[in-house]
This record gives structure tokens, sequence and C-alpha cells, in this order.
């Protein structure tokens, strides 16, 4: 069971979290005007990276918030959380 | 209505009786205990309060009792209690008083600043956990470090009991307070008396 | 029998207190402190099993968790068996009756050895090769007989009667193992002031010291130095020490689990204890100081009963007084074979010989031998046993530079070998560490960690006693430095002890027997042999993870703790590759196997998943009625009266809802509270409908989609006040709905001023419906006019009930006139129990959940996630009216402007009515055109709901049709295994299709 940093609560075990998907993709501001094409890279196409990856959590049966993690899919150690709407981290150190 | 899990068609062969479990019952029936006690508390006035910055010190005002700031820590003021459950969520206690003068009391004050005031008295109870051994009782089931040091008197958070959300609370070194939604608690109950069992 | 081969005197064992016990019947005594191998070996007895796959006598080869052979069945009765334990580690109680596995009729006699003797038609990759053809055979023939014959103990027939229970625990130092090096590492902690656990699988405290003869630390005997250790730390409050724990799983982020044994090992246990504890430790940082286990050598006939690895003969000697028999063979290729052969000789043990692989025994040990009179034959190997159900003698065959040497016979009854030590990995692989070989040691030992441990003493190859020390020490301090900055005193040990040094052997020794024949143990669990392995290389396997599978070798229940350094020997002399590259296969947990029921816990029966109960639960259940699992709460499904059936309940039900009043207890619907300046604006957002005009009073009926255009859930949403809505969910959809509407609000529309609450168990729900409703009602309202003028269809009025705060919907799921009472949950039997009363002279008529779906159904109503699966648009089941097509966006709106969502031959909801009216389809039916076209046959849809409609006297059905309103009136098939039924499509609304019905 992973330990996972709510910027709220503090660390606190895996079991309280939901995860949420891949962070930083806003939904449009106005989807109509989007071509059929384009919706579909929103709604479905993901980065799926091998290493780092910026993405969203929920600690549902904390503080209720979602918020954003980088987490090595490597090596499934967190490098930080961070609050949403806050810009993703400029990450380069490993995470341990 | 969805009913997924439901399995239906011809074969009308499912259902089953199941009398259920009186949470009453449990709670006359639990025998104290010098390790650790529980004990089922009587009904309290609860009300949820969410909302914008400008709100959050009227509120408190209004209730008598200061909305904490820091996460995850409760103030109490007599027997009214505020709790911290999110950055912009509270629930405010009052035990033996009923919701609708304090509901009326906190939204006058708070009249046209951004807020949500919802009645939530019925959905839970509240069980007292006492005794030397009450961590070690909830450790059964709740994954928390509850040392003093990690989880000290005043604190308070939404976590887990095996497979219910509970809301817990430190009143005191050996006290703890569970809050449970109404329909988990004798699940949440049962649980504790068989940790309670040889510890 | 008496415990003939008990030494003089000493040992841990308590003398005073003998120990009665059974072993297949046979009575036999011990004492406390002994384990079932130890007070056996004290009896003579070797033999404990037969082997899996040829079925030979085995006896007991070690004296620990890397047990293979001496596998028991022990229980007090039938509901407290626990097969396949390892004799050496079950703890010895009064009373305790153990019995060898996998042998019939009898251990000493066993049917299956006829495979020992048919073994060269059993070799590696023989089920593979052999039980091919015909497949149907596999599962009538040979699977049950394989089982029969091969396998280990026999599960227990009575369900558990024991209790588990689970535990999280924390600590700064998690120390695992308590030899010289946890010792010497929790010591280090302690003295840090950090909170330290150390646990030990043992039920001492010690490990290898606790067979120790003539070692000494700090001055001290090394066992009263172990003495003094342990009240150290047991008198510090920052310690936790845990006995007879095995940390048998590392998982991330420093998560170890742990088993702790708690009343095995007592004859009468305490009915408040548990059997077992599953402990859940999260550590800040961890010292494996885990050990290192003896390898056995791989030579002809090494598997007798008699054989035994050299250590545990000493530890039997020494810890327990048990002498493993009167005249011993001592085969080895290091030191530690030597020291075995002293401590054997000072227990009374006759040493007939030492053979040593090694041309030039030099060390310490072997020093002492010589000086002690022990014969000592260096560049000699065992290339044979004899004996049958045990050892009686060894070939002994001299080894020259190019060829064998002369071969010669000598009588024993025990067979001590020693192929030197393999540091215990596992934990630190577990926790995905990376393993480096030590050329030095040939073996592998820690390298890179990943998580935030670090390996101590013998389990990284230090098996020097001062050296274990002193790492332990240096370890345990820099875990608590890591931890929390902690530092611990400096400390130094004085060790004596002879020096084992650092030869040993992989792989199998030489032997001059005849390849074909010669059976070369390397996993005696598996009965794998050398040749099996060089087979598989023959037949071109490379890598150990393929050779590993093809033989079986280490996939027994001990995961080749015996045996994976040895076969990597083998696989690397015949492939002439160096170990290092033939890689290591991995580590996984438990260490050692583990019961269901610790995973388990208190999570059986009653208390396996929370039972939700609403508050009217007790009334229903009085009434004698009947539920079903609907998620995690339990629902009336229907209430019977005298000797009714459900058929016949329920059509009582659905009668009287139609023709007078029923009561239904709607509690567990979802329930969320939306308030805020924005929350109109919100639910515009959220849900197709159009939320801006709605006044408050009235209530609307909403559709939520995902973001994908298809329906997630519905429900009826009532406005209470310009900023404040009261919204129902389905009931297994309340919490994903709640989390839907807080993930948009929060991370796409946080500058919206509006609020969620879950208000499900805040109210109970109790549903009133029928024409008489609003008479049994109306007496009971206070401050809520029910007049069909005050108060129409799809409104909502506030007021007290008894007093009690309500809030009133005007609602409908049967498409009668209805009502639905919300009272908090606290009252919700006290309301309930009056509307009853009331209701009694209109003859009020509980129903439960299978009414309210015939009913829904007669009006054609959907029941998300029955009619809908995850791919159904508004559209498809006639819900596009409540799609606010003005509306800019919501969530859903620019998925259905995609052309597919609204192409011609998308799956729509219609009704089905069978040709013969009585015949209910199947839900879940498929329905075709044509039944008697050739396969595959073309799939129409299928059936999603299907009941008898009293109403109707008939049976009616909804069904998901492709292009489906366009056939209607058209004929169509559901085939079934026995007919085919031929239906009529139909509108999907059977009953008042005007709904003139809500407003009588
Ligand atoms: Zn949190």
């Amino acid at each position: 069971m992973l330990i996972i940093n709510c910027p709220y609560c503090g660390e606190r075990p895996e079991i309280e979290f939901r995860y949420g998907g891949e962070a930083h993709i806003a939904r449009p501001a106005d989807p109509s005007a989007l071509s059929d094409a384009e919706w579909t890279d929103f709604l479905y196409n993901r980065t799926n990276p091998k290493g780092k990856h910026a993405e969203r959590w929920r600690h549902i049966h904390g503080c209720g918030r979602y918020f954003n993690a980088v987490r090595d899919t490597v090596s499934d150690f967190f490098v930080t959380t961070y609050k949403t709407g806050e810009a993703r981290p400029d990450i380069e150190e490993s995470a341990r | 209505m969805s009913e997924a899990a439901r399995v239906s068609g011809p074969d009308l062969g499912h259902g089953h009786p199941y009398p259920g479990v009186s949470l009453a019952a449990l709670a006359e029936g639990s025998k104290p205990s010098a390790s650790a006690s529980l004990k089922l508390l009587p009904a309290t006035a609860r009300l949820v309060f969410r909302g914008r910055e400008a709100a959050i010190g009227p509120a408190g005002e209004a209730f008598g009792v200061a909305l904490p700031r820091e996460a995850c820590r409760f103030n109490t003021n007599g027997t009214r209690s505020v709790l911290w459950l999110g950055p912009d969520e509270w629930i405010l206690l009052a035990p033996g008083e009923g919701p609708a003068p304090l509901f009326a009391a906190i939204e006058t004050a708070t009249a046209g600043l951004p807020h949500a005031l919802v009645d939530v008295s019925s959905r839970s109870v509240a069980f007292d956990l006492s005794g030397p051994k009450a961590g070690f009782v909830l450790n059964q089931g709740n994954p928390l470090d509850l040392s003093l040091d990690a989880f000290p008197v005043g604190m308070c958070t939404r976590t887990v009991f095996a497979k219910s959300e509970i809301v817990l609370r430190r009143t005191a070194p050996d006290s703890f307070v569970v809050d449970v939604w109404r329909s988990f608690a004798p699940y949440v109950w049962q649980l504790l008396e068989e940790a309670r069992r040889g510890a | 029998m008496t415990g003939a081969f008990r030494t003089a005197s000493g040992g841990r064992i308590d003398r005073s207190k003998p120990v009665a016990f059974t072993f297949d019947g046979q009575h036999l005594s011990g004492f406390s402190g002994d384990t079932l191998a130890s007070a056996l070996i004290a009896n003579g007895i070797h033999l404990t099993g037969r082997s899996f796959k040829y079925h030979r006598p085995r006896g007991i080869l070690s004296a620990g968790t890397d047990e293979p052979n001496a596998l028991v069945g022990v229980g007090r009765d039938e509901a407290h068996y626990a097969p396949n334990l390892r004799a050496t580690q079950v703890e010895l109680y009064e009373g305790l009756k153990a019995e060898s596995q996998n042998r019939w009729p009898s251990l000493k006699f066993d049917a299956g050895a006829v495979n020992d003797l048919a073994s060269p038609l059993l070799p590696s990759g023989f089920y593979y090769k052999t039980f091919m053809w015909p497949a149907k055979a596999w599962t009538k023939f040979y699977e049950p007989k394989i089982r029969a014959m091969a396998g280990l103990g026999r599960a227990p027939e009575a369900p558990d009667a024991d209790r588990y229970s689970q535990h999280y625990a924390h600590c700064d130092v998690l120390v695992v193992g308590s030899g010289p090096a946890g010792l010497a590492a929790a010591l280090a902690a302690a003295a840090s002031g950090v909170k330290v656990m150390l646990v030990d699988e043992q039920p001492e405290m010690g490990g290898s010291l606790l067979a120790s003869r003539d070692a000494s630390i700090d001055g001290k005997p090394a066992q009263q130095w172990l003495a003094d250790a342990l009240a150290e730390l047991s008198a510090a409050d920052n310690v936790t020490l845990m006995t007879r724990t095995t940390a048998f799983g590392y998982f991330p982020h420093n998560m170890i689990a742990l088993a702790e044994r708690v009343t095995e090992h007592v004859a009468v246990p305490d009915p408040e204890l548990p059997r077992e504890r599953l402990w859940q430790v999260r550590a800040k940082e961890v010292v494996l100081a885990t050990g290192a286990l003896e390898r056995p050598l791989v030579f002809p006939d090494n598997d007798r009963p008699g054989v035994m690895l050299a250590d545990s003969g000493r530890t039997y000697a020494n810890r327990y007084g048990a002498k493993p028999g009167k005249r011993a063979v001592i085969f080895t290729a290091c030191d530690a074979g030597y020291r075995s052969a002293l401590d054997l000789a000072a227990a009374g043990v006759e040493i007939a010989a030492i053979a040593d692989l090694r041309r030039n025994p030099a060390g310490e040990l072997p020093a002492k031998a010589l000086a002690a009179g022990i014969e000592v034959r260096p560049s000699t190997a065992v290339t044979g046993t004899s004996g049958r159900l045990r050892v009686s003698g060894a070939a002994l065959t001299k080894m020259g530079e190019y060829d064998f040497g002369a071969t010669q016979q000598i009588a024993c009854d025990v067979l001590l070998m020693s192929g030197g030590f393999t540091p215990s990995v596992h934990l630190f692989s577990q926790s995905r560490g990376k393993l480096a070989f030590d050329p030095v040691l040939n073996c592998y030992v820690p390298g890179t960690s990943v998580e935030r441990e670090r390996s101590a003493g013998a389990s990284r190859g230090l098996f020097e006693l001062g050296a274990a020390l002193e790492d332990g020490y240096a370890k345990g301090a820099d875990a608590a430095k890591a931890a929390k900055g902690a530092k611990a005193p400096a400390r130094a040990f004085a060790a004596q002890a002879p020096r084992l040094g650092t030869d040993g052997h992989i792989g199998a020794t030489p032997h001059n027997r005849n390849p074909a024949f010669a059976k070369a143990f390397v996993d005696w669990q598996n009965d794998v042999t050398a040749k099996d392995i060089k087979l598989a290389t023959r037949e071109g396997f490379r890598s150990i993870e393929h050779i590993k599978r093809y033989t079986t070798t280490g996939m027994a229940t001990d995961q080749g703790k015996t045996s994976n350094m040895n076969a990597l020997g083998i696989v690397s002399d015949a492939l002439k590759t160096p170990v290092p590259q033939i890689g290591l296969t991995t580590f996984r947990p438990p260490f050692t196997p583990t019961t269901f029921g610790i995973f388990a816990g208190a999570a059986r029966g009653e208390l396996f998943d929370p039972a939700r109960q609403t508050a009217i639960h007790g009334w229903a259940a009085e009434q004698g009625a009947i539920f079903e699992d609907v998620g995690n709460w339990k629902r009336a499904l229907y209430f019977p009266r005298g000797n009714e059936g459900m058929h016949e309940a329920v059509a009582r039900e659905c009668r009287a809802v139609r023709s007078a009043v029923g009561i239904f207890d709607a509690s567990t619907l979802g329930k969320i509270e939306i308030v805020g300046p924005d929350a109109a604006e919100f639910m515009n957002r959220m849900y197709t409908n159009a939320w801006a005009k709605l006044e408050p009073g009235r209530l609307r009926y909403g559709v939520m989609l995902r973001e994908d255009g298809f329906v997630m859930d519905d429900g009826v949403v009532g406005r209470m006040a310009p900023d404040r809505f009261h919204v129902t969910t389905t009931t297994g959809g309340a919490p994903r709905v709640l989390a839907h509407m807080e993930d948009y609000l929060q991370t796409e529309w946080p500058d919206l001023d509006v609020w969620l609450t879950s208000t499900t168990e805040q109210w109970s729900v109790i549903a009133v419906q029928g024409p008489l409703a609003r008479q049994v009602l109306r007496p009971l309202l206070e401050g809520i006019d029910l007049s069909k003028e005050a108060m129409p269809h799809m409104s909502v009025r506030e007021g007290t009930i008894l007093g009690i705060p309500t809030r009133v919907f005007s609602v409908s799921f049967t498409g009668e006139l209805g009502f639905e009472v919300n009272v908090p949950s606290e009252h919700g039997r006290k309301v309930w129990e009056a509307i009853y009363a009331s209701g009694q002279k209109f003859g009020i008529t509980p129903y439960g959940t299978e009414t309210m779906h015939v009913l829904r159904a007669e009006k054609g109503y959907i029941i998300v996630g029955q009619e809908t699966d995850g791919t159904a648009t508004p559209d498809d089941v006639n819900l596009g009216w409540a799609v606010g097509k003005a509306k800019k966006d919501f969530v859903g709106k620019r998925a259905l402007a995609r052309a597919s969502m609204s192409a011609p031959d998308r799956k729509q909801l219609v009704g089905l009515f069978t040709v013969e009216p009585q015949t209910v389809l199947e839900e879940g039916a498929q329905v075709v055109a044509d039944p008697k076209a050739p396969v595959p046959v073309p799939m129409l849809g299928h059936v999603t709901s299907s009941y008898h409609s009293s109403v109707l006297g008939r049976s009616i059905a909804l069904a998901v049709i492709k292009g489906g309103r366009g056939r209607i009136g058209q004929k169509l098939f559901v085939p079934m295994p026995d007919r085919v039924i031929e239906v009529e499509v139909t509108e999907p609304v059977f009953y008042d299709p005007k709904g003139e019905r809500f407003d009588v």
C-alpha cells in the first residue's frame, strides 16, 4: 500500500485515495467548437509515459480534495504532490 | 433507480430473510472493559458547513465555536465542537440539541455570503471508544498511525474502518469518537467488538 | 517411546516439563521447548513423509523454514486442522496430534513408491509430455489421479473455527530477524531513542546464538549475552519485541506484512485470542537481518532419511538436546561441517568420518577436528547412501586429479552435509532491491536498494559472529538516523567464535555412479534431480526462468530455499556459463506459506461486507419480508403472506398499488443537497435538462451523462429554494454521482459558488403510492396541502409529520398517484409505522423492490444499469425529451453531436409481447430476426427487463433492439436452448400511456 502526501492532510495510506487519471487535461471551454477528432483526443488519448507521470488523485476518504501528483510509473514512487490549479512542477531528480 | 446488482427474470428464486442487526441492542449488550470500552453516544445536531472565506468567520461566531483553519483539527466550546473535514468543509456538532435553531442562526449570520449549510443530524451515529487499548482496537480496521505524536488530542479526520468510511477524532489520550453513517454503524460496531476481544 | 536420542544435558528445552504427543497415532514424548521435529529426532524418528512425485521415504532435512520434507498435518480437530506445516516450526504442546502426508496406506509402506521404480518414465517435463491426449482424459482421468497421488496434505473438511485478526502498526525502525545482527541493530536503534520493532519467526529470539556452544561475546557465553541483550531491549519502552512472527511480505513504501502465531503453540488456547494476527507494519526504515540458509550438497541418494543439513544437526544437538543419530558421516565443502562435527562429538555422537570436497581444508575448525582425533578425508565425495527408511551407510569416494579413486562404505545412521551458506535475500528481493553476485561466496547478496532498507549480517554474506554484530549495530544506527536523525552511542562487540571462512559449493558434486540411475536431489519438495535439470538444458532451455518452470525446481512451497543456488550451479556447469549470466528467479511473498485465515481476518460471514440496513429494516423483517442485496444494501424484495411464493406475493402487491395504496421503503436512493448561489448553473452543466426555469417547490426528472454522451444516472430533483436543490440518484450510483460532480466542481469550475453534501442517509424515504395515497397521508401532515390544486404531480413541499420536519414529493415511479415522504432517518421507522396505521382502513399494502420493478416496467420507466449498459444515449432509451437542446453545453453534449450517436440502427428501447402471453422471457436473452439464419445468427439486441404483469394478465418485456422504434409491430424471435419464442415489438409503455392516473 502506497503512502500518498495529500497537499492538505499530509502523508496518508493509499486506501484513503482514489486515482483520477492523467492531470492537466482541461475540459475545453467551448466543446462545440471542437472537431470530432479534437474531441476524441480530449476524451480518450493520454500520454501513458514510462517514467514521470502527472496524475490526479482524490483524498476521497479524507479531505475529499482532488489534487495532482507526479509519480514515477517505473518505480511507483511519488515525486511530489500539489494542489489542483497549480502548474506541474519541473521535475528532474529521480524518485525514491 | 438503478438496481444493477439485482438478479431478476422468470426464475424468481432469489432473495433471503434477513432479520437485521439493531444497533441499540448491540450497544446494550456491550460489556465495558478496562482495556477499551465502546459506548453509543446520544443524538447530536450535525450541520455541514461549506463556503467561501467571507462566510467562515460569521458561521463560527453564530455557532459559538470558531471553525478551525488548521487541517484535521477540531475546536470545542462547551458541548459544541467544529471539525475540519476539508479546506472548505466543516461539520458542526451540538450534542443533545435540535438542528433547526442552529441552522437558522447560522443562515442569518451568513446571509448573502457564498456558503452551503446542510442538516445531516440523522446521517450518522457516533461511538465513544475509550481505554488504554483504544488505539490498538481501532488499528484493526484503520490504517492511520494512532500514536499520540501522529494523532494528537484535538485531531479529527475522515478515514476508513475496514470497508466503511468513518470520521475519527481523539478527545483524550485514551478516547476516540467514531462517527459513522447510520447504515454502516452495525458493521463497524461489530468489528470494533470483535477487535476488543483479547485486547 | 521415550527420548532415546536425548543428550545427557543442555539445550534450551525444559527437561522438567515432559510433553506427550502423537505422530501418526504413535504416542511419543518430548519436552517443553521442543519442536515436533526435534522431539521426533530425540525419539530416533527421521522418516516423516513421502516425496511429492516418487513417493520416496523422506526425513527431516533442516531445523527451520527451509524444511522441504517434513510437512505434517496438525489439528486439534477437523475445524482446527492445518496441513503442510513444517515439523521444524511446529512447537510441541501437550496432546499435539500430527500426521504425515502424501502416503497411502501408511508412511512405512506406501503404494505410490512404485513411481520411484518407474522413475525413468518420469523425467522433467513429464506432465507436459505425457498427458496431452486425448483432451477429455485430462479432466476425467489424469488430473484426479495425479492429484490423488502427488501433492501435499489434505484440506480440512470443516470450516475453520479459529479467529484471525488484522492490525496496522507503525514504527521508526523495523528489524527483521533477531540473530546477532538483528539484535545488534535493535540495540543501536533502541539506544537512539526511536520507536523500534524487532520481529522473529521463532518462539525465542536469538537466531544462531540459540545453537551456540562455545562462542562468547563481550567475555560472556553467547547465550548469556543473548539473555542480557534481550533483557535490555525488553526494558526499553521504545522497543516492541515480537516472537513467532514471520515477516512474509515486503510491499511498496516500506509496508511489511507480518504473520504472528498467537495460540498455535498452546495446548488450550484462550478463546478470546485469535489464532494468528496479520500485522501490516509501516516502517520508516527497515533492517533486514534475516540470516542465511545452509546449502545441501547434491549427491546420489542424498534424500534418504537421516541425511540432514550439518548446521541443522548441530542445532538439534545444541539447542534441543536431540542427537540426530549415534554415528555420523559428515560431507562438507566448507568449515561449517567441522563445527557441526565438533559439536555433535561433544554431544556424544560418534563421528565416523568427515568427507571434504576440498583438497586442502586448512581453517581453524578443520585443525580442531584433527586435534580432536576425527578422521578427515580431503578430496572425498559421498557418492551414494544405503538404507531404506533410514540411512545405514555412506559411500565415500576419493577424487583423483582426473578420475575417481577407491570407494569405501562407511556405516552411519546420520549423514550431515554442508555446501556453505546462502544469504536469505527473500525480503530484500521482494522489496525490488537488485541482487549482486558475490564470486567469493558463490551466492547472491543484496545490491542496490529500492526501499528504505538495509541488510545486515549473514543476510548480506557476513557469516562471522563478530562481523555480524558490528554490521548489525552499524545498520541499526544508520536506520535510526535515517528515520529520525537520531544518533546511537558507539558500541563495540568483543566476539570470539571459530572462523567459518568463505568456502562452499554450488551445483552437483562429482560422482562415479551410472548417471542414468543416480538420483541426486536438488529440490526435495518437488522431487527434482540434477539429472532433470541437465536434461532441460539438453532440450534447449537456457533461461533459469524457463528451466524452473519446466523442471519445477524451486517452485514448491519452500520456494527453493535449499535448491535455488544448486540449480543455478548445475545449469552454469551444463551450459559452461557463469552463474550471474543465467539469472535468478524472483522471490515473491509469502516467505513461508501463510494461512488464508490471516488474509480474511474478521471479514467473514456476516462481517464480510457491510450489510446496510435502512431505518425501516427492522419493521420489514418483523413482517417476514424477503430481502435482496442491492450493492451493500439489504432491500425488501417482497412481503409474503401465509404460504405465498414470490409470484403470488408480487401479484397481490401490484394489484394493491394499482387499485388502492401501497407503501414502499425507498430510503436507499442516493441523495445529494446542492446548495449555493450557482446551484442552478451547476445543475445546468451536470444534467441534460434545463433547470433555470424550474420553480422552487417543483420537481423534475433529471438525466446525467458521462462526458462520452452515455447515460450515467437519473433521478428526481427537487428545487427547495433558488439556491438549494434536493437531488436523488440511483441506489447504486450515489457515491459515483457525487464523485463525478465533485470532480467537475473542483477541477473544472472551481469558480462556481456551489457545494455538495451527501444526504443519502439523512433521509428515510417512504413512498406511498396508489389512488388512495392522498387519503392515507392527509391526516398526518401539518403545513402541507396535498390537494391536486395545491400540490400537483411533480412538486415538493416542506412541513411536518408527527411534528417531525419533512419534505414531501408528489412523485410516482409506479404510474399511480404517489408521494414520497422524506423524514430524518432517526425518525424513519416511527413515521413509517404511523403511515401504515393510517393506511389500514384503505388496505395499505407494503411492497418490495420486485413489485416496484414490475410497476415501473408496465410504465416503460427505465432502470439505469438494466435498460442501459454504459453505451446508451438518452434517445436510445426514449429520454430524448429530457435533453435541453437549447443549452449551449452540458457534460456529454459534445459527444452526442457525433454522427454515430444518432445512427438509425442504434439499439433502441422497445417493448416485447410474447405471442404466447403467459411466456415470460429471460432477461439477457438475445433477439433475432431469423432464428434459422446460418451461424453466426445476426443479433438484433437483447431483453433487458421481463415480468408477468398482473394488471395486464400477461407477460411484458423491455428490450433494446437495433432500429427498434422502426420495428414496432414486427415479429421477432428469442431463441432459447429448448425452443424459439416468437415476440411482437411494441411501444415500451404498457399501462396508462397517457399518464392519466398521476393526478386522480
Ligand atoms: Zn487530504
